[in-house]
């Protein structure tokens, strides 16, 4: 693909753009909107910068057209989601978003591929107290969407508990330092004083001035073996580096991303590119100055062209090495080795630094109670007792951890009384999926994900029985619409919705996450899913290598063509459709 | 202008004739004669002779105004529609632009030339900006467009089996329509910037033809002589002669979640030749639930074939169909008591309607009907259904504020019907007429209705005068009405509604079309009370106190108020309220207060529809 596909910068700035610059700082008419009891919804330039503040305008869209009928407006609500830098919970804070999730939302809580919780089904009218509530456990909402630095991503791996909270604690720095710092937060939501702004841009909102980001911007920070943040599909990753069981500093990844648009070709996930090295001390200057190349640099004038990854890629790696030491004044080292071996989780329990930890799957990472089990009051139960922290990984589960040997009993007693398991029942690969939220209540899905995959999983299960990959582990993904919350172009199976029951079939990427995958099928339901599956895990059974893992297989065996880079992610396709 | 050969499509033998005639007509013959000769080529369905001689006579060249639509969730079927209407204005055109689901689907017979730019959702269905109006132009409701001419852009994804689905569809349907193809349709892929552009400049080439030689049939006087000619002929309905009105929609306005259920009906007048402002009822004649029916025949051990007599005239009907469509079986009254002691024969009933029971027997008759009754007090002798329903009086007709403006809709009907539901006495009950309207009316089924007039709740004839609405649940039907005919004639006077009910979320009768009013300011302002949504209750006269500043000055100004629904509760409560917003911003005495809402009800500033 030539450089100028990709970047499409010549026509005027996006509309929202002007949203961002009309604003006063991500004030818009928002706090007129909360009070306009007519409507359940906000405006929609409002909508828009209501995601800067963490929280989405959706509807219920089960019942959209039914409410259409009955000349009602759709059924609005709000997701709210709060960062969570790391992941990191207290018990304290666990209750609240326990108690919250039923008090004001749908009486669950999903924890997300980013290690952020997430609540759906706020109503306009306790939405500011629901944010207030949060602020009141000193957890916050502010950028957890909208074209900012997003929650920051790290390994949340126990048994290298010294190193971890070394890595933790860079990522609350990086979140911190990289928070925006209008005060157009606290004036909404948590009734401050309206301050009159006379200060210079800089002052108001230093890194970022008036307009922002170009677009949204990841951060995350792996630690080998682990690649569990999938540091690959970050806007910036930084690999973390031991030496003698001691921290170094990190290589650097940039450029890479999920989203895509379903028929526009110069759209395409990317994986990130490691570019150098940089000691740990130096973490945050390189963050800050690779995020304001993008702030200079990125697209302000088409947002499907405006990740990170279209902005290196417009103009070369070389390019942008080279900006970044110029803003630096100095150069990254050459990268130093590491190994990654997977990026699924370990579930069970484990011990390091004298505590105990105990990783438990959870389904797509909704927590919430059934008619069969009550995984959501286990988890009450549990944090009422529990002395040491939550942590939400980046696959949707959750650790409680830094258990004492004291409580490890009455804890374990606890998970096991209320269904809460390290999922050993199930297969391998239910082990390793992930789905993003999708329908009823994200706008933008085209299909069904969360409410799906189980249901999609449970037959693929069948086949694996048959031939033999019950305990085969094998990286499987579904997601709603090609922006890619569950990160699948970089799983070994992957489905990304196309129309209700209709999804695009993706084979090949690599099981420790450093490789994308490829499109095998398009547009097909579950009938041909299972059969196109069922060859293929037949031929995997019977012609795998020692230790060759599926999406491996699918390359070698010709399923799919090996994708390395994304601008070839579109190669060949339309000879397979 | 003297009718001549060379003027008229008319013989030489005939404009003799003519000549005789008309001078010699008043002008009331004249209109007659008009609408009568319209109503006759309607009724034949002839086209006009020669119509271009007379329109290209009557009327200078007028541009065809163009309507350009479009459907789609994202921006390129706007963009592309943008350009279009862009292009044809630059020819001079006149043109308009909008999301199908804006545009008001009762105005597509007035247009001349329709441009549809249009994506397809999902497995083939219109995008969600277009669903309404794809519907309408789907269903039977929509009317014959003969002189539309149109054309359709659809936007699709070669990949999903139903490509362009939507564009085909209202491509095909126009055409069933009647509608003239205009330019043929284009089918785009993805890729739809070069097909786009070939369809946008067929079409604005097409359009562009046509200025030459426009003509504009003068729809003007057509309308008129229909008016006068519907007028003559037609039966007049009434009470007694209602019409039979055809349902074309009945839905729930209630959304899920809700203690309530409010059925919007709407009703076909076509052909009836009826006519109603807003503030005027609509009467239906109910039919009673046929298993209460069939349960008091088999309790009474009747054969439900059996004739009786159903009026004076002596017109035969099986009991059944007496008890389920002619008599009241479901509410006990004192006259019937009496007539039921009599001929019972039981001695217990005859205990009840003595005078010295006066209480007993009201306590009794509330809330029962003729099952409990003649559970309660079985006839010992036998009584055959002709002797019982001598008893029995006619079926009431059921009156409901209509919620519909004439103007705006000309053969439609609508109403706002809440469904009485409880239980009492140890039964399930429903209310008859709601219950129907709940349960037995089907779209297609007929419903007998006549025209109530209600000239106590009518809205000022000055539309500078300020109007004040308060109407919660479902006693905000007739406001419907009234923003229909605003907006319809195009009324921009100040007007302030006050609606609650009990949840925000499944209650808000008509949510959409009030905020659609706000927007477009035919509603200057609209306050809401939503009772079970919080823990403090707050009902309109809340609102009405919170806000008594603003009420208090639109009072001054001139303002009508109008209240509609619950007469001892929420009648009452404004009424107090609104003494009380007298008394707190005008400063004057309580008295004076209540005089002056007196005086504002003679001077019908103030104008009630309670029940």
């Amino acid at each position: 693909m030539a450089k100028h596909d990709v970047l499409k910068q010549d026509g005027p700035p996006s509309d929202l753009e002007r949203i961002k610059d009309e604003s006063n700082y991500l004030r818009g008419t928002i706090q007129q909107g909360l009070e306009d009891r007519i409507t359940g919804a906000i405006s929609d330039d409002d909508t828009k910068l209501l995601k800067f503040h963490g929280s989405y305008q959706q509807d219920d869209r089960d019942i959209r057209d039914e409410r259409r009928r009955k000349k009602l407006e759709p059924a609005y609500q709000f997701m709210l989601r709060v960062r969570a830098p790391g992941g990191v919970a207290t018990p304290e804070q666990w209750l609240v978003m326990d108690d919250l999730a039923t008090k004001y939302g749908d009486a669950t809580l999903k924890l997300t591929t980013r290690q952020s919780f997430q609540m759906h089904g706020i109503l306009k009218w306790n939405l500011k107290q629901t944010i207030k509530e949060v602020n009141e456990v000193l957890m916050d909402t502010l950028a957890a969407c909208g074209d900012v630095n997003r929650n920051v991503m790290c390994n949340p791996n126990p048994y290298q508990s010294a190193v971890h909270e070394e890595v933790y604690g860079l990522a609350k720095q990086l979140s911190t330092h990289l928070s925006p710092k209008t005060k157009a937060y606290h004036e909404i939501w948590l009734d401050d004083r309206k301050v009159v702004d006379t200060r210079e841009e800089e002052e108001a909102e230093p890194l970022y001035g008036r307009f922002y980001l170009p677009r949204k911007f990841k951060i995350g920070l792996a630690v080998p073996p682990s690649n569990d943040i999938d540091v690959f599909s970050q806007d910036l990753g930084f690999i973390a580096i031991l030496e003698d069981g001691k921290l170094q500093g990190f290589n650097v990844a940039v450029g890479g991303g999920m989203g895509s648009t379903h028929g526009e070709p110069e759209t395409y996930p990317q994986v990130a590119r490691v570019i150098g090295f940089c000691p740990k001390d130096n973490v945050i200057e390189v963050a800050e100055s690779v995020m304001a190349i993008q702030r200079d640099y990125g697209n302000r004038s088409n947002r499907k062209n405006a990740r990170f990854k279209y902005t290196i890629d417009a103009r070369g790696l070389d390019w942008f090495k080279a900006e970044l030491t110029e803003r630096l004044g100095w150069e990254l080292e050459t990268a130093r080795a590491y190994q990654f071996d997977h990026n699924g989780d370990r579930y069970g329990w484990v011990k390091g630094d004298g505590k105990w930890h105990l990783t438990l799957f959870l389904q797509n990472g909704r927590v919430k109670d059934t008619e069969n089990d009550a995984l959501k009051t286990g988890l009450r139960e549990i944090a009422k007792v529990h002395t040491g922290d939550f942590r939400l990984t980046p696959n949707q589960n959750l650790i409680i951890a830094n258990v004492t040997e004291e409580k490890m009993q009455e804890i374990a007693d606890l998970a096991k009384a209320y269904g809460l398991t390290e999922g050993k029942q199930h297969s391998a690969l239910k082990r390793n999926s992930m789905a993003c939220v999708a329908l009823p209540t994200c706008g933008l899905a085209m299909a069904e994900s969360e409410r799906y995959l189980p249901v999609l999983i449970e037959k693929i299960e069948a086949i694996l029985d048959e031939v033999g990959l019950r305990e085969e582990e094998i990286v499987i993904r579904m997601s709603g619409c090609p922006n890619g919350c569950s990160r699948p172009a970089l799983a070994e199976i992957a489905f990304v919705g196309k129309a209700p029951g209709k999804y695009n079939m993706y084979l090949g990427g690599g099981f420790t996450g450093d490789r994308l995958n490829s499109l095998y099928r398009e547009n097909i339901g579950e009938k041909e899913i299972l059969e196109n599956l069922r060859f293929i895990l037949t031929d995997y059974a019977n012609n795998r290598q020692e230790g060759e893992h599926f999406g491996d297989y699918a390359i070698r065996a010709g399923y799919v063509n090996e994708v390395r880079n994304g601008l070839d992610f579109h190669k060949d396709n339309l000879s397979k459709v | 202008m003297e009718l001549q050969v060379n003027n008229s499509p008319f013989s030489q033998e005939q404009i003799d004739t003519l000549q005789r005639l008309l001078p010699s007509l008043t002008e009331t013959q004249k209109a007659w004669l008009s609408g009568y000769l319209a109503a006759f080529q309607a009724q034949a369905g002839t086209v006009v002779p020669n119509q271009e001689a007379v329109s290209t006579n009557a009327a200078q060249p007028v541009l065809r105004e163009v309507t350009i639509l479009f459907g789609s969730e994202t921006s390129n079927g706007q963009t592309l529609a943008e350009e279009l209407t862009k292009k044809i204005k630059e020819q001079g055109f006149k043109a308009t632009c909008s999301a199908l689901d804006d545009f008001k689907v009762k105005k597509i017979k007035d247009v001349q030339d329709l441009l549809i730019v249009t994506a397809t959702h999902g497995e083939g269905d219109p995008p969600d900006n277009a669903i309404s109006f794809y519907e309408y132009l789907h269903s039977r409701r929509a009317p014959k467009l003969k002189d539309l001419r149109f054309s359709v852009l659809s936007l699709g994804d070669q990949s999903y089996e139903f490509f362009c689905q939507t564009g085909k569809d209202f491509d095909k349907r126009l055409e069933e329509l009647g509608g003239e193809r205009l330019y043929p349709r284009i089918d785009c892929d993805v890729d739809f910037d070069e097909p786009a552009e070939e369809w946008i400049n067929g079409v604005v080439e097409k359009i562009s033809e046509a200025k030459e030689a426009v003509s504009q049939p003068d729809n003007q006087l057509n309308q008129q002589a229909g008016i006068h000619a519907q007028e003559l002929d037609l039966p007049a309905y009434s009470r007694t002669n209602p019409f039979k009105a055809e349902i074309l929609e009945n839905l729930n306005l209630n959304g899920r979640g809700s203690n309530k259920e409010t059925r919007h009906l709407e009703l076909s007048l076509a052909g009836s030749n009826l006519s109603f402002e807003p503030g005027d009822s609509l009467g239906i004649i109910p039919e009673n639930d046929p298993n209460l029916v069939s349960q008091l025949i088999s309790e009474m051990k009747w054969d439900p074939e059996e004739a009786v007599p159903v009026n004076k005239k002596g017109d035969m009907r099986s009991i059944f169909d007496a008890l389920h469509t002619n008599l009241e079986i479901t509410c006990l009254t004192k006259p019937l008591m009496n007539k039921a002691a009599e001929i019972f024969a039981n001695d217990k009933l005859v205990e009840l309607v003595a005078p010295v029971q006066k209480e007993a027997l009201k306590d009794y008759i509330t809330g029962r009907d003729l099952l409990d009754l003649i559970k309660d007090f079985p006839p010992t002798r036998e009584l055959t259904p002709d002797e019982f329903v001598q008893i029995l009086r006619k079926i009431p007709p059921r009156l409901y504020s209509i919620t519909s403006s004439h103007k705006a809709n000309p053969d439609e009907v609508h109403l706002t019907i809440g469904t009485v539901r409880y239980k009492a006495h140890g039964r399930e009950r429903l209310g008859v007429c709601s219950g129907q309207s709940a349960e037995r009316a089907e779209p297609g089924n007929l419903l007998p209705i006549y025209i109530q007039r209600n000239p106590n709740f009518k809205l000022p004839r000055d539309p500078e005068i300020p109007v004040i609405m308060i109407g919660p649940g479902t006693g905000v039907a007739p406001y419907r009405a009234f923003m229909e005919e605003r907006e319809e004639l195009d009324i921009k006077g100040k007007t302030w509604l006050f609606f609650g009910d009990q949840h925000f979320s499944s209650d808000f009768l008509y949510q959409v079309e009030w905020q659609n009013w706000l927007k477009e300011g035919i509603l200057t302002r609209m306050d809401v009370a939503f009772s079970r949504d919080f823990e403090k209750k707050v009902y309109v006269q809340h609102l009405m106190l919170e806000n008594s500043q603003d009420l208090y000055q639109w009072l001054q100004e001139g303002a009508y108020v109008y209240v509609c629904g619950d007469e001892k509760r929420m009648a009452k409560d404004v009424h107090q309220t609104l003494i009380t917003i007298m008394e707190k911003e005008g400063g004057i005495r309580h008295e004076d207060a209540e005089q002056y809402l007196k005086d504002m009800r003679r001077q019908k500033r103030y104008q009630r529809d309670v029940y």
